[in-house]
């Protein structure tokens, strides 16, 4: 053996141990828990309960939080990924797909790998990603012209890429990919088109298909018969949020989006399944195990794609396997996650197209709450009274932790766009990157972040802000809540009793879930705000 | 899964990071460069080389061999004869054909002209016609280059990743890589080492280096981030790679060229 040879045999067996210390395993995904430096899904762990189990950042030290680093984002786009976590290594996207890998530490690069999607890519809301799957050490992101890609997580290169739909149909993907077991599974937005939504998984060492579920009933199919005439042919209803997982029963969950067109049911009589509703998927099968609507036959676009919360909870005296959904309709929800058995529902902002549930939890249309040729004023606006931003769950306060518009309503015409209801036309206008002049009265919306009791849907506390708000939340075991607004602030509250602990001026739109970490001994909490990453820690000096 | 449409984003991708946009296409004519350069210092070349990239190399290809007929790197071309005929197709075009005209100056189409002059010069050895099977299994097996290179997703990724290496060096560059590592080593292979304060040593391909901060891939492949103040002593290494003169005969360097030229992304060859 050469001197050269031998070198290389020690590289090699080195390398080879290395790569077995950095793989993430589907174990550590699901007990994300277990390693609480680490953020290794969407919200922190299939059941996405956005809580990091992290104590270093508490209520009473919050007040010395500082900034650490800033990431700008070369892209005019809304920046709405969440980053990963892995090992002092945060990986995140540059909106629409360009996958960056940063010290933690420093936010500096170690990598960026630019995607190019097709001309053709179409999006409803900006060309958008909410962030990354990673397994083993791979990477996965789907596109804004509906492809899946693989990365290596040390290099950046594309390993495979597989186009899920085609993008000349105008679908894309704009969620974070599911990790369960050996599969991705992706979902395809693009539902105020007509499209017809489809949820697949593919094989994460190929990229190989394994099966698809089309959120529309095929003819024959138990719901087609809820979609009058060829209307299931193009009636939307996309997948763009992150799905949750249980092991306990293999099923996966999404939120699905509306029915198309939109603000128009007549030309799609019925119920239109399985659109505006929770569907719950055998992960080996892709077969549908149940599904729950919380909007049937819309016509407010209140896509139901909410990232499902699911929390094992004493409700009413007994363990319950929950999931908790705040819904763009305005209604809140506790459904049994094994059965999809509807448990309780409630309004949490004003709500007038609905008054209440049938025994199976369907909701009661209130009469005349419909588009009309002269305009009726519903409750909520039709962006909703939340519409994606992920939400919080925290084990420690039992609390379910959401940031949400109130007081918003639009004007339903039939046929047409809703209109905002009132002189101000930008009442809840979509987020967007810069800062905009504000100048409304409460009465044409606000955000808060209230924190419910599950049991009773009641709000415990409210944190008000004179803007709504499209950011999402955080919980952690400092019993600390983060969260941030379209005012461009990001700040710190009490778990417990939702005072202000501390905030910052980030000069730019939130528009993002936060997510924390910690290298080295300290804790790190980000936010994406504008087209920038901001990591803030304790000051140096501070306990 | 790849496909064409795959192979299509990966090329998009080269061209994204190499080439700008399209315009020098279907070029030029038949003949034999004279071996006479020109006054041009290699600043001018390298200038040119870089225009070449940007401006002529998404039609021609990076070793302006990809049309027919045509390989700008050897000074092979359908009619043009002198570097006065070069310089006017580079900005005139070839009516009739897909070459368009350009709005270069005399001064860049000149040194366009020397950059593909400098590497018709530089075409070395070989000579020897080379196979790229052949080369794939001297990579894999004697070469011992996938101990450190990553090609499709097997190997080390200590080196540089060499997946689409055949878009982005020429196969004279390449084969000079491998006789002499040392002659050119592009910024993405150069090797960086740190010692930290409390003595542990770690070097690395550097991927990020600035006032306060270094990162690496290090040689048990792991993502790593320094502070330099938290340093002892850190700076630049020689790279790792070793000369293959000894190692490879004459046809084997050139299969291995083959081999890597042929690596135009992934799923090829």
């Amino acid at each position: 053996m050469t001197r050269r040879t031998g070198l290389f045999a020690v590289v090699a067996a080195v390398v080879a141990v290395a790569s077995l210390q950095a793989q993430v395993t589907f174990e550590r995904i699901l007990r994300g828990d277990r390693e609480p430096h680490n953020w290794l899904s969407y919200s922190g762990t299939p059941f996405n309960q956005r809580y990091s189990p992290l104590t270093q950042i508490t209520t009473t030290n919050a007040r010395n939080l500082e900034l650490q680093w800033i990431w700008q984002a070369r892209s005019l786009e809304k920046f709405e990924a969440t980053a990963l976590a892995v090992d002092g290594v945060l990986y995140t996207v540059q909106a629409p797909n360009d996958v960056v890998a940063l010290d933690a530490e420093t936010g500096r690069p170690f990598w960026t790998t630019t995607y190019a999607p097709a001309p053709e890519a179409r999006t409803c809301c900006g060309r958008v990603n909410r962030g990354l799957a990673i397994l083993g050490d791979t990477l996965y992101m789907g596109t804004i012209d509906a492809h899946l890609l693989a990365l290596d997580a040390k290099t950046g290169e594309i390993l495979w890429n597989t186009e899920v739909a085609s993008a000349k149909d105008r679908y894309s993907i704009t969620m974070s990919p599911l990790i369960v077991k050996d599969k991705v599974i992706v979902g395809t937005a693009g539902g105020d088109g007509p499209i017809r939504g489809q949820i697949a998984a593919f094989d994460a060492k190929t990229g190989k298909e394994l099966w698809r579920f089309y959120t529309i009933p095929g003819p024959g199919e138990p719901g087609n018969d809820t979609w009058s005439g060829d209307s299931w042919k193009t009636g939307g209803v996309g997948v763009w949020n992150a799905g949750a997982y249980d092991p306990e029963t293999n099923l996966a969950f999404f939120g699905t989006g509306n029915p198309a067109p939109d603000w128009d049911g007549r030309s799609r009589l019925g119920d239109n399944l399985y659109s505006d509703s929770v569907v719950a998927l055998d992960t080996d099968t892709g077969k549908l195990k149940w599904h729950y609507q919380f909007t049937p036959h819309d016509e407010l676009d209140y896509d139901s794609t909410q990232v499902p919360v699911l929390a094992d909870i004493q409700f009413r005296g007994k363990p319950r396997k929950a999931m908790l959904w705040a819904n763009r309709n305005g209604l809140m929800y506790v459904l049994d996650r094994v059965t999809g058995e509807f448990l309780h529902g409630r309004a949490y902002v004003k709500v007038n197209w609905a008054d209440g549930f049938d025994s199976k939890g369907r909701p009661q249309r209130v009469p005349g709450m419909v588009p009309t040729k002269a305009g009726t004023v519903i409750r909520p606006h039709v962006h909703g009274a939340t519409n994606w931003a992920p939400p919080s769950f925290s084990p420690r306060t039992g609390l379910f932790y959401v940031a949400h518009f109130e007081n918003s309503s639009t004007v339903a015409v039939e046929g047409e766009f809703p209109r905002a209801n009132g002189i101000n036309p930008r009442q809840t206008t979509m987020g967007q990157i810069n800062l905009q002049n504000f100048l409304n009265n409460e009465d044409e919306a606000y955000g808060v972040v209230r924190a419910y009791d599950p049991n009773t849907l009641e709000a415990k506390w409210e944190y008000k802000m004179a803007d709504i708000t499209w950011g999402g939340v955080l919980t952690t075991a400092g019993d600390v809540v983060f969260s941030g607004g379209k005012e461009g602030y990001f700040f710190a509250l009490d778990a417990r009793t939702g005072a202000l602990l501390w905030k910052a001026a980030l000069g730019g739109q939130v528009n993002a879930g936060p997510m924390t970490y910690s290298v080295n001994g300290k804790q790190y909490v980000t936010i994406a705000a504008g087209n920038s990453l901001f990591a803030f820690a304790l000051r140096g000096d501070a306990k | 899964m790849p496909n064409a449409r795959f192979k299509m984003q990966m090329r998009s991708r080269a061209a994204h990071l190499l080439f700008g946009s399209a315009v020098f296409a279907f070029c030029i004519l038949t003949f034999a460069l004279p071996a006479t350069a020109q006054h041009e210092t290699a600043s001018d070349i390298e200038d040119g080389g870089r225009v070449f990239r940007q401006s002529c190399a998404n039609c021609h290809g990076p070793d302006g061999n990809e049309i027919p007929g045509i390989d700008l790197g050897r000074g092979v071309f359908k009619t043009a004869k002198t570097d006065e005929d070069l310089v006017r197709i580079i900005q005139k075009g070839v009516p009739g054909t897909p070459m368009p005209a350009t709005n270069m100056s005399d001064e860049q189409a000149k040194r366009v002209v020397a950059y593909l002059r400098s590497t018709a010069a530089t075409k070395t050895s070989a000579t020897a016609v080379g196979d790229a099977a052949r080369g794939k299994a001297l990579f894999e097996g004697k070469g011992g280059c996938v101990k450190c290179h990553r090609v499709n997703g097997v190997g080390a990724r200590i080196g540089p990743d060499l997946t689409r290496i055949g878009q982005l060096r020429q196969s004279a560059n390449l084969e000079r890589s491998l006789v002499d590592p040392a002659a050119e080593v592009l910024p993405t292979g150069r090797f960086y080492r740190v010692v930290t304060k409390d003595g542990a040593t770690v070097s690395g391909r550097l991927l990020n280096i600035d006032t306060f901060t270094v990162q690496m891939i290090d040689t048990k492949e792991q993502l790593r981030s320094f502070t330099k103040a938290n340093l002892k002593e850190h700076g630049f290494i020689p790279s790792p790679m070793p000369s293959y003169k000894a190692t490879f005969n004459t046809q084997e360097l050139a299969d291995v060229v083959s081999y890597l030229v042929s690596l135009k992304g992934r799923g090829t060859p």
